[in-house]
């Protein structure tokens, strides 16, 4: 871990409703290195708020607010929205759930990707093009020069979330935040995008935010781990001392877990307790 | 497409052909029993509901003789199924009578009549097209601002006003208080002598032989019907183009798009609005639809010389043999376009290319 | 919970309970509820109260007009501009705009009441059954559904009217006879989510007819949407109407029709641009009301379409 990349500090995030405020993320302090940050928590728990407050993708009517939201020391929130776009794809990337929604459905695989690089970048179509095809063989797609092509339903959910992932990382990002990357995709192929994932962050050296309410997958992919319920962190722990956790939340979720070899009647319920969310 | 073709592998390429031909197979279906099903209506319009057929065609002063020759011509001893076969082969052939005020068979007088109503109805539409857009669009991105409600009254008083009403109107102040604009007809006296059209769209054929007078006199006389059918699609596109654009402005790929870095300039033009753009071809194509429709009452306002017009004529005259041909002429445009936009939807869309 | 049982429920409350006591209550909360979003619709609202004032107006026409809307002074009042003595001028025949187009009201009335009363219910018949009968039965209705859908409505109700001969009653058929495709797609939806509901499965089982299972049970419920659907025609209804009555075909002098009034005033229009300005108007502001009524309609009791 050389330095801090990413620095929050009492992020919060509120909508205004027609029945009042609604905080979804309520004061969240992190901080995220050159290593993989896992995020967990149930749907509704502020998790996607939190990483999409960092990227500045938040709806235009919600309010964000922080004591400190800092990218290797620049101050994001006070940043104008220009130079805040700059760093989007270029310093800070993402890479959202559902390859089938979060690709341009009218648009060619190839086009979107050569789109990020044109846009922080000023190279050649033709040089574009080229790194776009050596991006694509990077996230392990046997036939870039065919992909490149194609546009997005004629691909798998797999392929897509491979091209999203080029698509991301083509204008070398240090950070990227990863919302549900693999919950859309089939089982067998979840473990191919996170290996492909796995492999360029490490390979880059960036650091990465994992946002997951899968726990298992987020242990076993990530150095740290936040627990988060109810728009605040309930607690933040390595992911090796996972097991040893102390907060009644977190090994509630524990406990739900199938594990093979154990009778499970009745089913475990998770228990949620407003004290956890004062 | 060359990309869907080198997806390749031959089971599914013949799958691909399967459907796309039980795709035309539906298609034609539906077009032959739409056009057959206009052709029975105003087969029924024609000679079913009149008491006397040939006197509805001929009026009540004709020759007894002529009564008589024209009732045989008609088929109408002949049982009504057959009388059905032999009215569809004479439509098909573009047969559609003679007209009683003319003296033309009615196909001559609609093909003079034609070009005059598509020149303003793609006028009309050319320009409702290039302002509603993006109009439209502008809407959408700011929603709830000033341009916004501004879109969203111009769309509700286009759906509630009487549109030779206020052709009439447009006529009391552009040509006769301010005299900006021509009236009546496509050119005045002067030019109908001088001037030989070629395809029958005088703005083109003045351009092409480059006769600025002519197009100028044209084009005062075509601005202010045009202009009002476009405001009339304006009304409709803009409008829809907003509630399109407000669906592509929520989907993810938007949210990735701005993850991706791009400005928001990019973002609306270049991805929310061309996807947009699959839908807008059939509003737009459906706006066009009903201009030629409405050309019944903006060319009687005007005296524009086109079906529209010839259609009123008519039924002054009471000759239904007109009538119906430039019903049949008008409802097979309108039908073709309704159909032609289904189509380029499938086209247009990639999502159903394959599939 | 338990404070709400100790404090007398307001009547506010008491619709805008969760737990309503009885059907009742349940319906009346829900049309409250359909009735604040309405009412907070400043628009609409502003439509509700031209419809009223429409029917205010057609209904006192005898009170409210000052002259015969017949009956003109030919020899002192032709085509006067308005003034104190006549609101909107008079016309050719010295007849006074106002009290015509008051009276006028009756016959825009006449035709959407009649229009709707014939479409709607051949639209909810066709839909109803081709969506509860299925198979070659719905094939078939849809496909002539489909097709009178792809038909211009506008030349093809003048066709008709120019074969039955110019009147308003023809008029009206006309007009009914090409409108009714959209009530019946509307209906067969709403039958085909129905359909195979638990409940009509219950009366099916309890030997109940096909004819009375439709009739009872399938059509009250596709008329919520039916009568949004009805509303928000009402104004293409009164400028279809109104265009053939300019073209001679509707309504025939001396009938105060607004569509015809417009068409008598054309000769004089480049001079006299009240008398067909005024009435022209009147359509303007009737058709608007009826759009803005159908638009707060649908957003009121169908939340799903919210911007759309």
């Amino acid at each position: 871990m050389s330095g801090t990349l990413l620095d929050v500090d009492d992020l919060r995030v509120t909508f205004p409703t027609r029945t009042g405020l609604i905080q979804a993320v309520r004061g969240v302090t992190f901080s995220l290195g050159r290593e993989r940050l896992g995020i967990v928590g149930e749907s509704g728990s502020g998790k996607s708020q939190t990483g999409r407050a960092i990227m500045g993708l938040t709806p235009p009517q919600a309010l964000v607010s922080a004591k400190k939201l800092a990218l290797d020391g620049a101050d994001l929130l006070a940043m104008p929205a220009r130079q805040r776009r700059a760093l989007r794809g270029k310093r800070i990337a993402m890479i959202l759930q559902d390859p089938k929604y979060s690709l341009d459905p009218v648009m060619s695989i190839g086009r979107q990707i050569v789109e990020t690089l044109r846009t922080h970048e000023k190279v050649s179509k033709a040089e574009a093009r080229e790194r776009a095809l050596a991006m694509l063989e990077a996230v392990q797609i046997r036939d870039p020069s065919r992909v490149f092509d194609l546009h997005p339903h004629e691909v798998s959910g797999g392929m897509g979330q491979r091209a999203m992932i080029a698509m991301m990382l083509i204008a070398g990002p240090e950070m990227m935040i990863a919302d549900e990357p693999t919950s859309a995709l089939d089982v067998t192929v979840q473990l191919d995008v996170l290996g492909i994932l796995d492999r360029l962050v490490s390979e880059r050296g960036m650091g990465l935010i994992f946002i997951s309410h899968d726990l298992r997958l987020v242990a076993s992919f990530c150095d740290r781990v936040i627990v988060m319920y109810a728009g605040k962190v309930v607690e933040q722990l390595k992911a090796s001392e996972l097991r040893d956790a102390q907060h009644p939340y977190t090994r509630g979720l524990l406990n739900c877990m199938p594990r093979i070899g154990y009778e499970r009647h009745p089913l475990p319920v998770l228990d949620r307790k407003p004290e956890w969310a004062a | 497409m060359s990309a869907v073709e080198n997806e390749g592998a031959a089971g599914r390429g013949s799958a691909r052909a399967v459907a796309v031909a039980s795709f035309i197979g539906r298609f034609l279906v539906i077009a032959i029993t739409t056009y057959l099903g206009l052709l029975a209506v105003t087969f029924f319009i024609g000679r079913v509901i009149p008491i006397d057929p040939v006197l509805a065609v001929l009026g009540d002063r004709a020759p007894l003789n002529v009564v008589e020759r024209t009732r045989r011509e008609m088929g109408l001893d002949l049982p009504l199924i057959q009388q059905f076969y032999l009215y569809v082969k004479a439509a098909l052939n573009g047969d559609f009578g003679t007209s009683v005020l003319t003296t033309n068979p009615v196909m001559t007088d609609i093909r003079r009549a034609f070009p005059a109503t598509i020149e303003l109805a793609t006028l009309g539409t050319l320009i409702g097209s290039f302002i509603g857009v993006p109009l439209g669009v502008l809407a959408a991105v700011k929603r709830g601002s000033l341009i916004d409600q501004i879109v969203r009254i111009i769309g509700l008083i286009g759906y509630s006003v009487p549109i030779f009403w206020i052709g009439l109107l447009g006529l009391v102040l552009f040509y006769a208080k301010l005299q900006w604009v021509a009236f009546p007809g496509r050119l005045d006296i002067v030019y109908e002598y001088t001037f030989t059209p070629i395809t029958g769209f005088y703005l083109l054929d003045a351009l092409w032989q480059r006769q600025w007078d002519v197009f100028w006199d044209a084009f005062r006389h075509i601005i202010l019907p045009a202009g009002l059918l476009g405001y009339f699609s304006l009304a409709y596109i803009s409008r829809m183009t907003r509630s399109f654009m407000l669906n592509e402005l929520s989907q993810e790929y938007i949210v990735a798009a701005r993850a991706k870095g791009l400005s928001e300039t990019r973002i609306i033009w270049g991805h929310a609005l061309r996807n947009a753009a699959v839908p807008m071809v059939t509003v737009i194509a459906l706006s066009y639809a009903g201009l030629l429709e409405g050309s019944v009452l903006t060319e009687t306002v005007f005296s524009w010389p086109g079906i529209g017009l010839y259609i009123t004529n008519s039924l002054q005259n009471a000759d239904m043999n007109a009538v119906l041909g430039g019903t049949i002429v008008i409802g097979s445009v309108f039908i073709g376009i309704n159909l032609l936009s289904d189509l380029l939807y499938k086209v247009l869309d990639p999502r159903t290319k394959t599939g | 919970m338990t404070a709400s049982d100790v404090r007398p429920l307001s009547r506010r409350d008491w619709l805008l309970s969760d737990r309503p006591a009885s059907r009742m209550q349940a319906r009346l909360g829900r049309a409250y509820v359909a009735w604040r979003r309405f009412s907070a619709n400043r628009l609409a609202f502003l439509g509700l109260l031209i419809i009223i004032a429409l029917l205010v107006v057609a209904a006192f026409a005898d009170v409210l007009a000052p002259y015969s809307p017949t009956i003109g002074d030919l020899k002192n009042a032709r085509l006067l501009a308005p003034s104190a003595a006549h609101w909107f001028g008079t016309d050719d025949l010295g007849r006074d705009i106002y009290s015509r187009i008051l009276f006028g009201s009756r016959w825009t009335l006449y035709v959407v009441i009649l229009v709707a009363i014939i479409a709607a219910p051949i639209g909810l018949l066709v839909g109803t059954v081709a969506g509860y009968a299925g198979g070659w039965t719905d094939a078939i209705l849809m496909r002539i559904t489909d097709i009178f859908l792809a038909f211009p409505k506008l030349i093809l109700a003048l066709a008709f009217v120019a074969a039955l001969g110019p009147g308003i009653e023809n008029a009206v058929l006309a007009i009914a006879i090409t409108s009714w495709p959209p009530y019946a797609r509307i209906a067969r939806a709403e039958t085909m989510t129905v359909r195979n509901s638990d409940y009509i499965k219950a009366v099916q089982l309890m030997g109940a007819s096909p004819f009375r299972i439709v009739l009872r049970h399938i059509m009250p419920l596709c008329i919520s949407s039916l009568i949004i659907r009805v509303t928000l025609d009402m104004a293409g209804i009164i400028l279809t109407a109104a265009g053939l009555g300019f073209l001679g075909l509707g309504a025939q002098p001396p009938l105060p029709e607004w569509g015809t009034m417009i068409a008598s005033g054309r000769r004089f229009v480049l001079d006299q641009w009240w008398v067909a300005g005024a009435p022209g108007f009147a359509i303007l502001i009737v058709s608007l009301g009826f759009n803005l009524l159908g638009d707060g309609l649908r957003d009121a009791l169908d939340p799903r379409s919210g911007d759309q």
